[in-house]
């Protein structure tokens, strides 16, 4: 099977964004280097220079200051280090279209969404309010995996704050994406990770707030790397990677914005006309993510049908055999049987107007010959 | 050919991908998940975690695509369920028939239609042939791993998009050996044994876990109702059965077997051989591979059991999609259980034996012996 870049159409940049060629190099470079970073010796230094570099440079892109921003193995270190690091007895309140990373990672309360995506602050407020008005830790995402519905996050850590709560906000796909920094939108927490923005897969940062040194309770104690706050030896060519990515995207963030958006709606004018409709398309979202449901077409055989002619989608959230499964995203948006019937297409930094006129003429086609199932056939 | 191969991850389905791949066909392959894994450690069973990754393994090996699909909800309602059920209703069910003709043969054949492939290719042993009236199934060359039985209830249709390139081979020894050939690592992997959502090794633990209105002990009469022993459940049971009848399964000097099954009751009705025995067995749910007959009716040979020959029979059709079957000698049918037609090797048709109270098993067993 050819998997080179220009042979098909990648439109799953929310699952994976291709290397940048920056990111590339400055991983080459640093896996050059000799040394571990908690050495004493020259090449320890040499090592160290280059992390901390890497460091201060991602800190510096998100307002944050470099001693607070913690390296991790990627997003979903970040985030359940966020939640297991700062919980602490407070009741934890997450988000119902939150990713497994952060459903899976505590016993917590789930916060409705509405039919358009957006987390239901009503909602959230009276929970807060409830128990007693026991201190909670919130975790809310920035801008959804499926959708790309943007929650106001800024207000919601506001009504949080109120209330005596932090905010924990599972950035991973808005980093690169769309502008935000800690002070912005009030936020205790960021989690974001490399991959998802064109660095290696392998690195990703939780960027804690706050003036000075952010103590958290480490998941790996090891040998006290991040001044105690995640132990083990730091990945340094994927950092470094990661750092390289996101300088890039962020620098070329609105000119990418405007130019993915125009792709995708492009995208959107065809599904509609083949028949599909746009999920969560009444809410702010990131400019390169598509929500495309077919009703009453399993989303497993739309992907397999698309794959077989050259177009990389995804739906749901892939187990780990590969199976794919009902999205809980727009189970909690309200599309019953139909949470089951949607695919995402989600444009990486590099895609072309040639693959997305690829992937149109797929999907249209693709449209036109599924029947639809049998009710009563899963 | 652009051809969809079923893929449990067994070496079977593996050799049919593999040569079909080196025949030079556009191959794509998919595994079925039929349940959770993580809730089995079962090993030797199809479609389990472990299967799932070494039919992916294959796929990359052989530079094919492969897919995963998920029928845990589908497999759960139309396969176990309605095992559960049949046992409740006092029926050994074959869950293998309702899994091919089901989830296999209408869901993901169904999804292979719509994808636009041109055919299904399985690595079941049975042959499908092309013949001068249209598509026939076959027993496949190697006798001791015919799957016939269990693929009566495929339709024309189905047959017609189907392929089933181990029919041919001559030996398990053959197919081990193209595995070596095309140096697929699943060359050596056991086969799989018994039924492959039982984890535990206890299918009657499994259905009464589902349909715990029909567990627990209750009482082994004989036929006029006297209670000769005590049971552990009527789903360890099935008509025919000698095992597990304890004190009682010797009575006036003769040996025992089950002739019935009331899970309504609990009870479990035993008697000699001649009151299990029967010439007439009446089918249901029968699918046609051949015209049905006539009233002249059809003479055949048919199969009743999963591993047993086949005995000569005449076959008439009966109302609601059902058969009578006339066997030239009695023998002791299982209602639940598949009763196939063959005229040599080609399989004619098939139903299910249903179930008929006791007494009136009873009266045609006098009249057979």
């Amino acid at each position: 099977m050819n998997t080179r870049r220009d042979s098909f159409s990648y439109l799953d940049a929310n699952a994976s964004e291709p290397v940048r060629p920056e990111a590339l190099a400055a991983m080459v470079a640093a896996a050059d280097v000799v040394g571990n970073p908690a050495s004493v010796h020259r090449a320890g230094r040499a090592a160290r220079a280059v992390l901390e570099t890497a460091r201060e440079g991602l800190a510096a892109l998100f307002g944050v200051m470099a001693e607070n921003c913690v390296l991790t193995s990627g997003g979903t270190e970040a985030n359940v280090l966020a939640i297991t690091g700062q919980a602490h007895g407070r009741r934890v309140l997450v988000g119902a279209s939150e990713h497994d990373a952060v459903r899976a990672a505590a016993r917590a309360q789930v916060v409705p969404v509405g039919r358009d995506g957006v987390l239901d602050t009503g909602a959230l407020e009276r929970m807060l309010a409830a128990d007693g008005g026991t201190p909670a830790l919130v975790c809310v995402m920035l801008a959804n995996n499926e959708t790309g519905v943007i929650n106001p996050v800024r207000d919601i850590a506001a009504l949080c704050h109120a209330h005596g709560a932090l905010v924990h906000v599972d950035a991973v796909q808005a980093a690169g994406r769309i502008p935000f920094t800690m002070d912005g939108l009030g936020a205790d927490s960021i989690a974001i990770s490399g991959h998802k923005f064109g660095g290696p897969k392998g690195a990703g940062a939780l960027l804690l707030a706050g003036a000075r040194f952010h103590a958290i309770t480490p998941l790996l104690a090891g040998g006290g790397q991040e001044q105690g706050r995640r132990g083990g030896t730091p990945a340094l060519p994927a950092i470094a990677g990661m750092t390289a990515a996101a300088t890039v995207a962020v620098a070329d963030m609105a000119q990418q914005a405007t130019r993915l958006a125009a792709l995708r709606d492009r995208i959107e004018a065809a599904a509609v006309a083949a028949g599909a409709q746009v999920c969560g398309a009444d809410a702010p979202r990131l400019a390169n993510t598509s929500s495309l449901l077919l009703s009453g077409r399993r989303a497993q055989t739309q992907l397999i049908a698309l794959d077989m002619a050259g177009c990389c989608v995804s739906a749901g959230s892939a187990c780990s055999s590969g199976k794919v499964t009902r999205s809980h995203v727009l189970d909690a948006m309200g599309f019953g049987e139909d949470a089951g019937c949607a695919i995402r297409v989600s444009l990486p930094w590099s895609v072309t107007q040639a693959q997305v006129d690829g992937f149109i003429a797929a999907y249209t086609a693709m449209a036109g010959r599924l029947p639809a199932v049998q009710a009563g056939a899963a | 050919m652009r051809i969809l191969v079923a893929m449990s991850g067994g070496v079977d389905s593996s050799v049919v991908a593999a040569r079909l791949v080196d025949e030079g066909h556009e191959v794509i392959g998919a595994t079925l998940q039929l349940y959770d894994s993580r809730e089995s450690t079962k090993k030797g069973a199809c479609c389990a975690g472990r299967d799932i990754h070494d039919a992916r393994r294959v796929a990359d090996r052989l530079g094919i695509p492969h897919y995963v699909i998920d029928a845990e909800r589908r497999f759960h309602d139309s396969v176990i369920g309605t095992f559960a059920d049949a046992y409740a209703a006092g029926e050994t069910p074959v869950p293998c028939v309702a899994c091919n003709q089901g989830v296999k043969f209408t869901d993901l054949l169904g999804m292979a239609r719509d994808l636009g492939v041109d055919a299904m290719a399985t690595g079941h042993y049975v042959r499908r042939v092309d013949g001068p009236d249209g598509v026939e199934m076959h027993r496949p060359v190697d006798a001791g791993r015919d799957q016939s039985w269990f693929l009566f209830a495929t339709t024309r249709d189905q047959l017609d998009f189907l392929r089933f390139p181990l029919g041919d081979m001559p030996d398990k020894a053959a197919v081990r050996a193209e595995a070596e050939r095309f140096g697929l690592a699943v060359a050596g992997k056991p086969d799989s044994q018994d039924l492959c959502f039982v984890t535990d090794g206890s299918y009657a633990g499994l259905v009464e876990k589902l349909r715990p209105d029909v567990t627990g002990a209750g009482e082994i009469v004989d036929r006029s109702g006297h209670v000769v022993g005590q049971h552990e459940g009527v789903t360890r049971y099935t008509v025919g059965q000698s095992k597990r009848l304890g004190n009682a399964a010797m009575q006036h000097g003769e040996r025992q077997m089950v002739v019935g099954i009331e899970p309504a009751s609990k009870r479990v009705v035993i008697g000699p051989r001649a009151q299990a025995v029967a010439r007439t067995l009446m089918l249901r749910n029968m699918n046609w591979l051949v015209p049905p007959p006539g009233p002249e009716g059809l003479r055949c040979a048919v199969q009743i059991r999963a591993r047993e020959a086949a005995r000569p029979a005449t076959v008439w059709q009966a109302p609601d999609n059902g058969a009578r079957v006339e066997l030239d000698e009695g023998a002791v049918p299982a209602p639940g259980q598949a009763c196939v037609m063959y005229d040599g090797t080609r399989v004619l048709g098939g139903g299910f034996i249903r179930r008929v109270d006791a007494v009136q098993a009873g009266s045609e067993g006098k009249a057979a012996s």
